[in-house]
């Protein structure tokens, strides 16, 4: 197990973290470092953990055990808001963002702009739009309308307000949970894009998936995840790609199935042309 | 989406160029707006359909037997008045609704609003003002017990509500039986002489103006001289102030955006820190409290109360706002759309009684009104996230 040269704190990092629900033990003992300007990539088969462990990264979820630390400092969150308040912001796969309300009403949800501290004060609406639309453009996106509903909006784009959201407020640790499962691969290239944009501000980036063609590319540090233990860190630098869906699927458990398949079409007279 | 694709097939698009660099570009217009024209963005407006609605109302009962007493003066304020009284509750009912939640408990807190009205000031010798104060601090909490097992439980309100709609109905008639003796209290303000509250909520509006048009001839007037109609009624005033609120807070500010996220996904409001209970508990408490504003308009006007009062009020006003335009999942609708609903809610109801079409028909055209207007909704919606039509 290598752990990447770096020296600086740790953006955020998890120690011991177990997260138990009744007698299923989702997490087991998590020790994970996220660095500013890195992208660590979470990977992991289906069941692996990882759900469970972006909730406990975004404040959804608390952990049984262990401890969270935002810049080497121990935090407590109680919801998704009290992680965002210290810089950790969580795009989620539905990603939080309400179809019928326009982007730039999604974008401000939460934290509007209005024009004085009043109780029923009025929105700033141009300076909304205008901000919503700045802070889109300063990570590639040209919105044509933000005043248009985010439903009318790809699967791209709305991932792209996401992060464009995230990252205008202040994040430092970008989570993003698999951001690019759904979508076409044009639109995924762009995200991958958005994603190396947010790493070379300086933000810490996890990235959760189960894609490592997605994943591999674009990460400086790959985290395994199987049946909710962590089977390794790795910089990218150490590890291939081929070894990182080794790892993932189970490695040993992957070769016994292989060679158990191989017997069976051995016995019926039909064997592969090429093992990989 | 065809612009997500130009970008990544086309080399020199200028989302290439980008990448990696800050624009400066975005601040001005897009010239790819030019192709939604003014009439498609205002036919998307969830009020649009309603609007139609009601000028297509307006103009048949124009054409029929009875439009010049229907939209005489005095005909227009009865339709109004009616038009008034559900207004203000479906305004409540419609933010709600588009936050989300329902409350069937409308009509029957019209009922115990009365009574406490009725009761505190005619049994327990409080001043008006006192009787309606403890209306309204009944509707407070009320409203918030709705709220608080709604968001606690996290039972469907469809079915808390169901439950408060027969609770405070039934306390209604059971309280009001047991201190008198019957179901209606008459006679509440005769023992309370306090013209300036009973005003707030019965007296009428711009009364000098509708006399001095009543001496110009300008509109029908008494042998005495005194307008048949002498000024604008106070259930319109409070209408139309609350509907202009309501508008306000909705569309302009920071609560709105929290009311139309609540109702559009609640987890994803959550997440980003919209305190969504405390919005849902807010809004039971606003409906409560207009259902007893109707409540106190009502007992003012007919210097009575009656248990049976508000029946089958909260169907009205959900009709009224889905009339509106507002979408019964949540998450979408406009007060002025409900304003729309309301209007032709009372013109059809007045307009069925001045043109002599036998009142029984009413049921059958307002069921017709609703399908129509849901499926209208329902395309508006579509139109709205860009979709042709269709699923």
């Amino acid at each position: 197990m290598t752990e990447p040269a770096q020296h600086i704190q740790p953006a955020m990092e998890l120690r011991g973290v177990s997260v138990n629900f009744g007698s299923v033990r989702a997490l087991q003992d998590i020790d994970i470092k996220v660095y500013p300007g890195e992208v660590h990539c979470l990977l992991g088969d289906n069941g692996a953990g990882k759900s469970t462990l972006i909730k406990v990264l975004s404040g959804v979820h608390r952990p049984s055990k262990g401890e969270i630390l935002v810049d080497g400092k121990p935090v407590t969150f109680r919801s998704p808001r009290d992680a965002q308040d210290l810089g950790v912001a969580t795009v989620f796969q539905d990603l939080g963002m309400i179809s019928l309300m326009s982007i730039t009403r999604n974008f401000f949800l939460g934290r509007e702009p209005t024009k004085s501290k009043l109780p029923f004060s009025r929105i700033d609406k141009e300076r909304a739009n205008a901000v919503a639309r700045q802070a889109m453009a300063d990570i590639g996106i040209d919105v044509r309308d933000p005043t248009q509903a985010v439903g009318t909006l790809s699967g791209g784009e709305r991932q792209s307000v996401a992060i464009a959201r995230a990252v205008h407020f202040g994040a430092r640790v970008l989570i993003l949970d698999e951001p690019t499962s759904a979508l076409g691969v044009h639109q995924a290239a762009m995200v991958l894009k958005f994603i190396i944009e947010a790493r070379m501000r300086g933000l810490a980036v996890i990235f959760i998936s189960h894609n490592i063609h997605h994943a591999y590319p674009v990460g400086d540090t790959f985290t395994l995840l199987n049946r909710g233990r962590n089977r390794g860190t790795y910089a990218k630098s150490d590890i291939s790609r081929d070894e990182v869906i080794s790892i993932m699927s189970g490695g040993e458990d992957l070769k016994a199935v292989e060679a158990e398949i191989a017997g069976l079409l051995a016995q019926i007279g039909n064997r592969p042309s090429a093992t990989p | 989406m065809a612009v997500v694709e130009d970008k990544a097939t086309h080399p020199d698009s200028p989302a290439k160029d980008r990448f990696g660099m800050t624009s400066k570009r975005a601040g001005g217009a897009d010239e790819r707006l030019a192709s939604t024209g003014r009439l498609t963005q205002w036919l998307r407006r969830p009020e649009a359909g309603a609007a139609g609605g009601l000028a297509a109302t307006i103009i048949i009962f124009a054409m029929l037997p009875g439009a010049a007493n229907l939209y005489s003066l005095q005909g227009s304020m009865t339709f109004l008045t009616l038009s008034a009284e559900l207004g203000i509750i479906a305004t409540a009912a419609a933010l709600l609704i588009i936050a989300g939640e329902f409350d069937l408990s409308v009509g029957s807190m019209v009922g115990f609003a009365g009574v406490v009205i009725g009761l505190t000031v005619k049994y327990w010798g409080l001043p008006l003002w006192g009787g309606i104060a403890c209306a309204f601090a009944v509707a407070i909490l009320t409203g918030y017990l709705n709220g608080l097992i709604v968001v606690k439980t996290r039972l469907p309100s469809f079915i808390v509500t169901l439950a408060s709609l027969y609770i405070l109905r039934g306390l209604s008639i059971g309280i009001t039986r047991a201190v008198t003796g019957r179901t209606q209290i008459p006679y509440i303000l005769d023992g309370a002489q306090d013209p300036g509250t009973a005003g707030l909520f019965n007296g009428h509006l711009l009364t000098g103006l509708f006399h001095w048009m009543g001496a110009q001839g300008w509109i029908a007037t008494r042998s005495d001289g005194i307008p048949f109609v002498v000024g604008m009624p106070m259930s319109i005033v409070w209408w139309l102030g609350l509907t202009a609120l309501a508008g306000y807070v909705l569309t302009q500010t920071k609560y709105g955006n929290w009311i139309f996220a609540t109702g559009g996904d609640l987890n994803a409001a959550r997440n980003v820190g919209v305190p969504v209970d405390r919005v849902k508990i807010s809004l039971f408490i606003y409906t409560a409290c207009a259902a007893t504003l109707l409540a106190t308009i009502q007992v003012m006007e007919a210097g009575s109360a009656d248990t049976t009062r508000g029946l089958l009020k909260e169907f009205e006003a959900i009709i009224a706002a889905v009339i509106g335009g507002v979408l019964l999942t949540g998450g979408y609708g406009t007060v002025y759309g409900v304003l729309f609903g309301a209007l032709i809610f009372g013109l059809v109801q007045m307009g069925i009684f001045y043109t002599g079409i036998d009142t029984d028909w009413f049921k059958v055209f307002l069921g017709i009104v609703i399908l129509m207007a849901v499926l209208v909704n329902n395309y508006i919606r579509l139109k709205a996230l860009g979709r042709g039509g269709g699923k």
